[in-house]
């Protein structure tokens, strides 16, 4: 393996698989049901002291 | 015997500490133990004695949570905050003015690792431990875990600092910036960095809490990766037992990489996960309503430290580290901007729908304007890992100037935001003594980074200028020295930016002295109809 | 649901939270980190590369010591006004020997990666005791205590085993005639063959105008006068280093 071989890769099938995670990510953390989810979550800190 | 075993710990290691000092051939090494001797006796007779700092524990902890390390260590943040800041102000002088290096304990290659470690990890590691541990305990609604070893990871920490800060002074360094202590000051501390993870994990994994608040995430992944690069970088083979110096276990290209594989991410996860932590809890509570999109939220955290991680080698953009290396840091580099603006406008959106809070609450100003220098730094610093504009930047002032306005700006003002929040919480007051006061200090700590920032700028540029500026006959036009000269209208101007600041920080030292004493100053509410002498407004 | 409950796991459950931040924040330093040590190309092929004569080695700790990394750098970047300033760009080759690394990240002061040979012994005494009497704009310290201090000898011997050990190609020979070495490097009257056969290309004789004590003077200047000057840049194929 040298080092031209593992830039082909990087520069193509490895950029590609990242950039489908990453929006997987995205759409994931922002799909429709997590909504309320979030919600909640986001009030923990207001609770108490 | 109150804290039998706690006080029979640190007598035994005050003697080992003797030990090693009497028994080591290498001076700097004895002269390192015996400062651990004087400082471990002086905490043994402490201990003996049972003496007790009444004001620094305030209300007893009927509240159920543990606060007593989170009030040490909001009073040691404070207190290292203006150490930091004031050595910093001695290093500008002795490079404006070169006299003032004193040889050889006091001459400024041995000073400004005091410097940048006082600020970055006595300053801001202490108010990282001390907001984390009030944070878990309130998002996780349960007391620390592991008891007493709250109380070890805070007085351990102290311990580190110490040894760390006269070890420089001493002249003992592995010349790793920002990870300068030798080998057995970091095997300490990975010792209290290990109790450090334990106590956090183990109070998030005993919540009560279904949901681990976003917080407490960020919190969660510094300190893993600190261990992480601390454990990696510092691997190194010393001289002998009794000897304080090391080989690191790399060398050149490698050791090199290692490093700012390091430096980046003590950036990245120290001075920024640790403390978008804070900014994720402090924020909304100063603000009295939850984060803007708790969603965003998580994708800016998976994003930021996958790519934080990948940014090191713009560090060592046209050395000797192979091109592909540096092209990926540069990539990545850039990347980051994305990730690190969808913080800010998280951190700042917060605030929507109460933005007249920024006329009448100096905290939440304080609060916004750090998020503001965060936004901005985290824009300066992918343009400056472009390589074009790097090849200018790097070696000159431009790059102390960045850092800075990331330092003072975005970890000294979230820190100072969630201090002025903690105080009266922890000392169970009203309020604190005095807001005006706060406002003195946001304007003072303002002016500074901006005074400061935009000199490193002008000096920064001018010197990678003066430095590859050609004549008409293909000559260089200026001396090293020449351009060495052309700074020093700029080095007294930042002496200006430095005081500006720590004047700031000890106002507001005497402010939340004075409400950790429980006094309560008359004043006019801000907001409201002024007097005439209005300082900020 | 299936997979949409998945991120809910990891937001409840703190050993996944732990282990998947720290798979993510591993990947990018090994994939980084790691070619460089196999990747054979990496560090170039020069000749007249070698070890730190042991007056060196104590001198370059010196050069530690003092924080002198914190103003100087030691890395020549491939640009006109660098090369024309400093000497040829730096090489991965000669810095391989460096445990750790001295390529530093400001210049307050000049880079030093090929300061040695520029300036005499003399000079360089001089600019260490009072900077600014050859240097009049400069703002370095002084360090004048180094020509007061005696310079320790007798555990060089450990610190080259300790460098052994992190891969430097020091022989048992050179461990053995360390403390040796180091007093005859520095001594006028001294036989230098051995040094001169361990460590090509080392400068002899005093340095710190004192040929009566060994100071830490002698050996900071030693390793000053030396970098940048051991790789035979006429045998050097700039085509080959290209990476």
């Amino acid at each position: 393996m040298d080092y031209h071989s593992m830039r082909e890769f990087a520069d193509s099938w490895m950029l590609l698989a990242m950039t489908v995670f990453f929006v997987g990510v995205v759409i994931f953390a922002f799909r429709p049901g997590s909504k309320k989810h979030a919600d909640d979550a986001s009030q923990i800190p207001l609770k108490e002291d | 015997m109150k804290y039998g075993p706690e006080t029979i710990g640190v007598s035994l290691a005050a003697f080992l500490a003797l030990l090693g000092a009497a028994f080591s051939g290498d001076d700097s090494f004895a002269a390192h133990m015996w400062v651990a001797f004087f400082v471990l006796a002086g905490g043994a007779i402490m201990l003996l004695r049972q003496i007790s700092f009444a004001p620094a524990f305030g209300p007893g902890d009927d509240s159920g949570y543990l606060d007593g390390p989170v009030r040490y260590g909001t009073v040691a943040t404070m207190f290292w905050g203006i150490v930091g800041f004031l050595v910093g102000v001695l290093v500008a002088l002795q490079l404006a003015y070169p006299d003032l290096n004193i040889e050889p304990w006091f001459s400024f290659g041995r000073m400004r690792p005091l410097h940048t470690s006082a600020v970055v990890f006595a300053f801001g590691g202490n108010a990282l431990i001390a907001t984390s541990f009030y944070v878990v305990q309130r998002t996780s609604n349960v007391r620390l875990w592991g008891g007493n070893l709250a109380w070890f990871v805070f007085w351990g920490y102290q311990f580190f600092i110490v040894m760390a800060a006269t070890g420089y002074l001493l002249g003992i360094t592995d010349s790793r910036e920002y990870a300068e202590p030798e080998w057995y000051v970091d095997l300490f501390l990975t010792v209290v960095w290990v109790a450090y993870l334990l106590v956090f994990l183990g109070t998030i994994l005993v919540r009560k809490e279904p949901h681990i608040y976003v917080a407490n995430w960020f919190y969660l992944s510094f300190i893993v990766t600190i261990a992480m690069l601390h454990v990696v970088n510092n691997l190194a083979m010393p001289v002998g037992l009794l000897d304080a110096k090391s080989y690191s276990l790399f060398a050149g290209v490698q050791d090199a990489l290692t490093q700012w594989w390091y430096g980046h991410n003590a950036v990245g996860f120290f001075l920024t996960a640790g403390f978008l932590g804070m900014m994720y809890y402090f924020v909304p509570k100063q603000a009295e309503r939850p984060v803007y999109s708790y969603r965003l939220s998580i994708v800016h955290f998976w994003s930021l430290i996958f790519l934080y991680i990948w940014a090191g080698p713009h560090h060592l953009h046209y050395t000797a580290l192979p091109d592909w290396a540096q092209t990926l840091g540069m990539v990545f580099s850039i990347m980051l901007w994305m990730p690190s603006w969808g913080g800010m406008i998280n951190g700042l959106m917060t605030l929507s729908g109460a933005w007249d809070k920024l006329r009448t609450d100096p905290i939440i100003r304080m609060m916004v304007m750090a998020i503001a220098f965060y936004g901005m730094s985290t824009f300066e610093g992918p343009v400056m890992s472009i390589k074009a504009v790097n090849s200018l930047s790097h070696y000159t002032d431009w790059t102390i100037g960045h850092v800075h306005s990331g330092a003072l700006g975005w970890v000294g003002m979230i820190s100072f935001g969630a201090i002025y929040f903690l105080v009266p919480k922890l000392w169970g007051r009203e309020r604190l003594y005095s807001l005006r006061l706060v406002t003195w200090h946001f304007w003072l700590a303002t002016l500074g980074i901006v005074v400061y920032a935009a000199v490193m700028w002008v000096s920064g540029i001018q010197q990678g200028l003066m430095w590859r500026e050609y004549d008409d006959q293909g000559f260089l036009v200026y001396s090293f020295a020449e351009s060495v000269a052309a700074m020093h209208p700029y080095y007294v101007m930042r002496v200006l930016g430095g005081v500006l600041y720590l004047i700031g920080a000890l106002i507001m030292a005497y402010n939340i002295t004075m409400t950790i004493l429980g006094y309560s100053r008359e004043e006019q509410p801000i907001g409201e109809a002024a007097p005439a002498a209005q300082p900020a407004e | 649901m299936g997979i949409m409950d998945k991120h809910a796991a990891i937001e409840r459950n703190a050993t996944l939270l732990l282990a998947g931040s720290l798979v993510v924040v591993s990947i990018g330093g090994i994939v980084e980190i790691a070619p460089l040590f196999y990747l054979e190309n990496t560090i170039e092929k020069v000749e007249g590369m070698r070890p730190y004569s042991p007056l060196e080695l104590a001198g370059r700790n010196i050069y530690i010591r003092e924080g002198c990394y914190v103003c100087h750098s030691q890395m020549i970047r491939p640009f006109r006004d660098e090369v024309e300033r400093y000497g040829h760009y730096s090489l991965a080759a000669e810095s391989m020997y460096d445990h750790p690394f001295q390529w530093g990240s400001k210049r307050t002061g000049p880079d030093l990666a090929r300061v040695g040979d520029r300036y005499s012994n003399e000079w360089h005494v001089q600019h260490l005791i009072e900077p600014r009497s050859v240097v009049p704009e400069s703002i370095m310290p002084s360090y004048a205590f180094l020509a007061n201090y005696p310079l320790e000898t007798d555990d060089i011997s450990a610190h080259l085993v300790a460098n052994q050990r992190v891969g430097v190609p020091y022989t048992d020979e050179m461990v053995e005639n360390a403390e040796a070495d180091m007093l005859a490097q520095a001594d006028p009257d001294a036989d230098w063959s051995g040094v001169e056969m361990r460590y090509p290309k080392a400068k002899l004789g005093d340095f710190d105008g004192d040929p009566r004590a060994l100071t830490e003077m002698d050996a900071l200047v030693a390793y000053l006068q030396m970098l940048g000057t051991l790789v035979d840049f006429s045998t050097y194929d700039e085509a080959a280093g290209q990476r």
